[in-house]
């Protein structure tokens, strides 16, 4: 069994017996599917909530929630997932600063998270658990065997959701 | 300008930038805790965000961070990083207390402090320097995984591109670093449209083009 690792604004798809992982969820959201028929997980680490805040002509899919989810949607189909099935989970999206005023760079965690549910939404995608917001960051690791995905802090007990 | 194409003399430009404002960083500090203080020879060098994580010694790694928002002349943001062991050494410096249990809300409150004075005396020395006016936010301590911490800092940058240009600057206590941890750092990541407006500031903006 192997664990993948997910960077920062990557993605990727696995198969029964592994895991995908992603470290140091801040305000960053990490998002998941998974289909319990075919035990496939993918995991996709979203830093940016819309693709309209890229600049520059080519950008990476996986940065950005309104890319990201149905970037990885594609990738779930292209190994066997079947959509009907799939169930997403979220995690991340906290505020790790707090600088009083109220800019945007501040809300980005929770701009990230309401941007994710606005995708997914639009796929037909049902969201089944999130542990999301706070002030600190996760680790996630989704299992394919159950779909459970496992949620770490430093200083917290460990979720399973 | 795309931050990953600066050409390696406006690397050096930007190398002396940082040392410019370390330099004054650790005058800071040093006058604080009455120790030689010095920031090592700064690193200025575009990284993918994924070795950035790695470079602080990996994304789950806990650390404690001071972060800046910088508005003004330039804008960016500022992090005043510290592993765990650099910091106790740190609170015992300031206040002799042994710091083996944990944090207390006085060891973390020196923190922030430390890295107020830090990052506030690295702005003034960069401000005279460029002859901008630099607006600094209030410094938030944060303690967490470092990949949580510095992601959200380079949110900014993210919007551009995938690689940022960290200028970075260690930290060394009486030449030496402060723990085994020797993790820490002072951060400044311009977002990318101020790059041009240093080497404009510098009279530099058509040198050494690649």
């Amino acid at each position: 069994m192997a664990v993948i690792r997910v960077g920062i604004a990557e993605g990727g798809v696995v198969g029964h017996p592994d895991t995908i992982s992603t470290l140091g969820l801040g305000s960053c959201v990490g998002v998941t599917l998974y289909d319990d028929r075919k035990r496939i997980g993918g995991m996709v680490h979203v830093m940016l909530p819309s693709t309209e805040l890229a600049r520059g002509e080519a950008f990476n899919k996986a940065k950005f929630a309104d890319s990201a989810v149905p970037d990885l949607l594609g990738q779930m189909i292209r190994h066997g997932a079947d959509q009907r099935r799939l169930k997403a989970k979220l995690a991340g999206g906290a505020q790790m600063f707090s600088y009083g005023g109220e800019d945007s760079l501040l809300k980005i965690g929770a701009r990230n998270v309401d941007a994710c549910k606005k995708a997914l939404k639009s796929l037909g995608i049902p969201i089944v658990a999130e542990d999301t917001g706070g002030s600190w960051g996760r680790t996630i690791e989704l299992c394919t065997e159950t779909g459970m995905l496992e949620v770490r802090a430093i200083g917290r007990d460990k979720k399973q959701i | 300008m795309n931050s990953a194409a600066l050409s390696d003399f406006h690397l050096d430009v930007l190398k002396e930038v940082s040392n410019i404002g370390a330099g004054n960083a650790a005058t800071s500090l040093s006058s604080l805790l009455g120790r030689t203080v010095d920031m090592k020879v700064s690193k200025v060098l575009p990284m993918p965000f994924n070795e950035i994580m790695e470079y602080v010694g990996g994304a789950e790694r806990m650390i404690l961070s001071v972060f800046v928002r910088i508005e003004g002349g330039i804008s960016g943001n500022m992090l005043f990083i510290m592993g765990t062991e650099d910091a106790r050494a740190m609170i015992r410096h300031m206040t002799g207390a042994s710091g083996e249990e944990g944090f207390t809300e006085m060891g973390l409150s020196v923190i922030h402090e430390v890295g107020n004075i830090m990052i506030g005396s690295y702005l003034t020395a960069l401000s005279d320097f460029l002859g901008f006016e630099l607006t600094p936010s209030v410094p938030s301590l944060a303690m967490d995984m470092a990949g949580a911490i510095l992601a959200f800092s380079l949110s900014e940058i993210g919007r551009t591109s995938d690689t940022a240009i960290v200028i970075d600057a260690g930290l060394l206590l009486d030449g030496a670093a402060l723990s085994e941890d020797g993790a820490s750092h002072i951060f400044l990541l311009p977002d990318p449209g101020s790059f041009d407006r240093i080497f404009q500031a510098l009279g530099v903006a058509g040198h050494g083009g690649n």
